[in-house]
């Protein structure tokens, strides 16, 4: 273990490269575009014994991630944004046949118009894809995470999306311990027994039309429908709420470093003022409780580490008799509010004991959120909380109202 | 083979009954089929293009109705214009699975 001072990027390219990926297969979009920059100069450097496939679109990359998958290679790719919204075609194949595919994902806004900076729009919007989605706090996780994502692939044949936060995370410079590669290869063995075996002498067309109704096929063996095989697949989106701890535990077993599982939580054991999100704002909500705690509110954090599948059980246990869970997402779902919030409302939904939940929606486009910020909006929720307002709408914090007129 | 993936294997009928999409079916005319008058497995160009495969090789070529979806592709491929498309209904009834007319 060597610790290296390194942006975001760089840990999402050196984890790949610790997972020994067979292929990668990527188009550069700003804020990604570093990941695999560093995995083409070490496969051009001969450090990585990988294919490295330039393509003409994020669509094609991840298509080209869908062959090597089918043929049983290790492979991955890295996007964001527009990037991803390309590519949203092959996302649904991707998780829909099953591949053990990971791709990180430096979170970015959506156009138009136009922006390069951080929210988490992107990956919110293919949410219901079929991947499992992972969001990161720091570098450290980002490495961590992006290596433990093959194993959790591999081992459920779902796709894994990482997900951090661009230029907050991607571009920024933290110390990150680096695993030996004898432990990440002990963590993580070669990819076998995959699904969708390609023979030549046993041709097969994977994916073929499925209708509605199960049929007979050539053995006259009754094969699924188009529905079973979507239940079959929910199914192990579900496992994957075991899955994602086993191997968080394997992890901090085999590195000393585990990250929560499905949830990290701060403060929380005695906390009546919940703050909840994923990604980097996690960290920064972390300062909001300490400094909340110095005003005499029980304030603490739980951040959500596992977003799809969404763990219903493990936030309802952590919710229970707590006041109020304040929800801080850096998307939206225009005419509604903000992803998790939502989420999270369904998930409370006749849970005994649950708070009530409040959403905000903050950090669009890149758009600055200080802990000083987040402060506030909590000091006058708990304003709200103290009025009895039991449902809210979504606030927006920091916005500027004067330039909308 | 049990799975938990959707694959399928060359085999007949492997994508179901494609010949109950049909709206026009092809029908040969042997008369102005090159191979047929030349007596020789010769041309054979619809067999190549039918994307279902269910034309079988001959003098003329054979098609196989029960899965013939009706696209047509033989008939515009044919050099000689010996394949025509004529609309289900000019056969007076459209078939059903299981014999019933409708
Ligand atoms: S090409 Fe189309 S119309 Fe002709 S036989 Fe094949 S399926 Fe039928
Ligand atoms: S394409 Fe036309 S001419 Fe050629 S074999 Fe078929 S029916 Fe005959």
């Amino acid at each position: 273990m060597t610790v290296h001072v390194m942006t975001g990027n760089d840990a999402a390219a050196t984890a790949a490269k610790l997972a020994r990926v067979q292929v990668v297969a990527a188009y550069p979009i700003t804020p990604q575009s570093p990941v695999v920059e560093n995995l083409s100069k070490w496969v051009e450097q001969g450090e990585l014994p990988a294919e490295f496939v330039a393509v003409e679109s994020e669509h094609s990359a991840l298509t080209v991630c869908i062959g090597a998958s089918t043929v049983g290679a290790r492979a991955f790719t890295a996007t964001s944004a527009n990037g991803l919204a390309y590519m949203t075609e092959q996302v649904w194949w991707a998780a829909g046949a099953r591949l053990p595919i990971v791709m990180c994902v430096a979170n970015r806004a959506m156009a138009a118009p136009w922006n390069v900076l951080n929210d988490q729009q992107d990956s919110m919007s293919v949410r219901d894809a079929g991947w499992v989605q992972l969001y990161c706090r720091d570098n450290q996780e980002i490495l961590d995470t992006t290596v433990q994502a093959f194993r959790i692939a591999e081992r459920l044949n779902v796709p894994v999306m990482v997900c951090y936060d661009g230029f907050l995370l991607s571009h920024t410079m933290m110390p990150v311990d680096v695993p030996d590669a004898e432990v990440a290869d002990a963590f993580l063995p070669p990819r076998t027994a995959p699904l969708q075996v390609v023979d030549v002498n046993n041709p097969r067309n994977v994916g073929p039309v499925t209708l509605a109704d199960p049929r007979a096929d050539a053995d006259g063996t009754l094969q699924p429908g188009y529905m079973e095989f979507r239940a079959m697949h929910h199914g192990a989106l579900l496992e994957a709420l075991e899955v994602v701890p086993d191997v968080d535990r394997a992890w901090e077993t085999a590195t000393g470093r585990g990250w929560g599982g499905l949830v990290c939580e701060y403060l929380l054991d005695d906390a009546e003022i919940v703050l909840v999100a994923a990604g980097s704002l996690v960290t920064q909500l972390t300062l909001v409780a300490e400094a909340l705690r110095a005003e005499g509110v029980r304030a603490g954090v739980l951040g959500i580490r596992c977003y799809r599948p969404f763990p219903v059980a493990a936030l309802r246990e952590r919710l229970a008799g707590r006041a109020l869970a304040l929800v801080f997402d850096k998307a939206l779902s225009y005419g509604y509010q903000g992803p998790i919030a939502e989420d999270l409302k369904a998930a409370l939904y006749a849970a005994p004991d649950a708070p009530a939940v409040y959403g905000a929606i903050c950090g669009l486009g890149g758009r600055d959120v200080s802990p000083g910020q987040l402060a506030a909006a909590t000091r006058a929720a708990l304003g709200d909380l103290a009025a009895g307002v039991t449902d809210r709408a979504p606030v927006w914090i920091n916005l500027a109202e004067g330039s909308m007129r | 083979m049990n799975q938990k993936i959707s694959m399928s294997r060359p085999s007949v009928g492997e994508a179901g009954r494609t010949g109950d999409w049909r709206s026009s079916r092809p029908v040969m005319r042997a008369e102005l089929c090159l191979a047929a008058k030349a007596g020789k497995v010769t041309c054979q160009l619809c067999w190549l293009y039918c994307p279902d495969a269910c034309i079988t090789q001959g003098m003329p070529p054979e098609i196989e109705l029960e899965y013939c979806k009706g696209c047509g592709i033989c008939a515009e491929e044919c050099p000689a214009h010996a394949i025509e498309m004529v609309p289900e209904r000019a056969h007076g009834v459209c078939e059903m699975p299981g014999g019933a007319a409708r």
